[in-house]
């Protein structure tokens, strides 16, 4: 897949915070044309730490859902990615 | 202070105060004027006060009381979600026993962890609410609740209201609006204790009451020690409280400032309407356990409502409900200035600590750039 519409899944199940994090955001830092990146996730805290990230990174957190056994984040990337105003 | 007076306690008030001989005797005048001392500073009478094992029991004992009363009504209990898990824990247990999920009314919070008073009266209208449970401030954020609304709320319905103070008391104001109140001596630097106080004219009635202890609220003796130790650190703390209280507030101001500049990083929590000594931040990428152990190996003691600090997989429900980063986070709760006598000092050498400590577990786990 190519050009400004790409979509991507990030397979965090099994990991713990903060990584399924750190991979969402190294994974949208490498490829600045990603425009939604799923990521599926079993660490509960990742039901909050996505959308706070997607907060804080100024992008949208579109929805979660629970699949067979784990969680999937869907995250519309906003470009330019822009933090949202501090506290 | 709390060892020290415990040990002076011990010494005096080992026998056990239901016995009729001398010592007996001594230990029950002790444990009577620890009552009155308590509830004073409290502003209550000494028969509206239990001493009960600990804090978290006195909460859930406070729950059971007003809730098995009210029986008749019904059973709900409203609270909000950022409630001690004493509240939560079997209030869902009980909710998921009796299939019916209706029975456990956890009302949500703002981002800064303040009750969202719209909710919390939708909450109470529903039939069969028998009971209101409410913290007067988050011990893990440091907000105050706004008690007199709630209780307002909760009267309009006839449902008394429970406040939970254990983060509280000693440091902040007594709180005034409620009908059953649950303390902690812990919090004003007294040994563990928990402070059961039923207002006069509540209807409350434990479900398991047995014995007349402490008013027919337990089922122990309390260690009269302990409550004699209790209330000791209570007197010994009230001279300076307004002074301590006005310190911490503007030391954990410092600390705010210093977290707040650190890239990346929340300060949760309202900013002023707080209470004045428990500060919590939450650092982007941080793994909670390696920050937390940082701050350790450089000789700052903090907590964190981390997933990967705790025995569960679960983030603090405290940062979950209010819609904040749950990793990375650090709670500073700072002592009272009698038991940490270089407390700014300390609090000068953390502030300077905190970004070169959140940079090198960055560091570490290679997230620096993103």
């Amino acid at each position: 897949m190519s050009g400004a519409d790409e979509s991507e899944v990030v397979d965090a199940r099994g990991e713990r915070c903060p990584l399924p994090v750190i991979r969402l955001a190294r994974r949208v830092a490498e490829r600045p044309h990603l425009r939604f990146v799923t990521v599926l996730a079993t660490d509960p805290a990742a039901a909050h730490d996505v959308p706070a990230w997607c907060r804080m990174r100024g992008h949208r957190f579109v929805e979660a859902r629970a699949e067979d056994g784990h969680t999937a984040y869907v995250v519309e990337v906003v470009r330019p990615s822009r933090p949202a105003a501090g506290p | 202070m709390a060892r020290d007076t415990l040990l002076a306690a011990a010494e005096v008030g080992w026998a056990d105060p239901a016995r009729l001989h001398a010592e007996g005797r001594q230990a029950r005048a002790l444990l009577d004027r620890s009552r009155e001392v308590v509830a004073a500073g409290l502003g209550v009478r000494p028969s509206e006060v239990s001493f009960l094992p600990s804090g978290p029991t006195a909460l859930a004992r406070a729950v059971d009381g007003v809730s098995y009363a009210a029986r008749r009504r019904g059973a709900r209990t409203v609270a909000s979600a950022v409630e001690h898990s004493a509240v939560l824990v079997p209030g869902r247990a009980r909710a998921a026993a009796a299939e019916d999920p209706a029975l456990l009314a956890e009302v949500g919070v703002d981002r800064a962890g303040r009750l969202d008073l719209d909710a919390w009266r939708a909450a109470l209208a529903v039939p069969g609410s028998v009971v209101a449970v409410l913290q007067s401030a988050n011990g893990e954020v440091g907000t105050r609740q706004p008690l007199a609304t709630a209780r307002d709320a909760a009267a309009a319905h006839g449902t008394p209201l429970v406040v939970d103070a254990m983060a509280s008391l000693g440091r902040d104001d007594v709180p005034a609006a409620w009908d059953v109140l649950v303390g902690d001596a812990r919090s004003w630097g007294g040994p563990p204790l928990g402070i059961l106080v039923v207002r006069e004219g509540v209807r409350w009635q434990w479900s398991q009451a047995r014995a007349d202890v402490e008013h027919g609220r337990s089922d122990v003796t309390p260690w009269v020690p302990l409550a004699l130790a209790a209330a000791e650190a209570w007197q010994q703390s009230a001279a300076t409280r307004d002074d301590d209280a006005r310190t911490a507030h503007a030391l954990v101001d410092e600390i705010r400032a210093a977290a707040a500049a650190v890239p990346d990083t929340e300060v949760v929590g309202d900013p002023d309407d707080r209470l004045p000594h428990v500060v919590t931040f939450s650092s982007l990428y941080v793994d909670g356990e390696a920050v937390v152990g940082a701050f350790d190996a450089a000789g700052f003691a903090v907590a964190s409502g981390s997933a990967c600090t705790s025995s569960t997989l679960e983030p603090s429900h405290v940062l979950a409900a209010m819609g904040v980063l749950t990793h990375g986070n650090v709670r500073v709760t700072l002592p009272l200035p009698a038991v940490s006598p270089a407390l700014a000092d300390d609090v000068a050498a953390f502030t300077a600590a905190i970004g070169p400590t959140v940079r090198g577990v960055r560091d570490q786990l290679g997230v620096a750039d993103l």
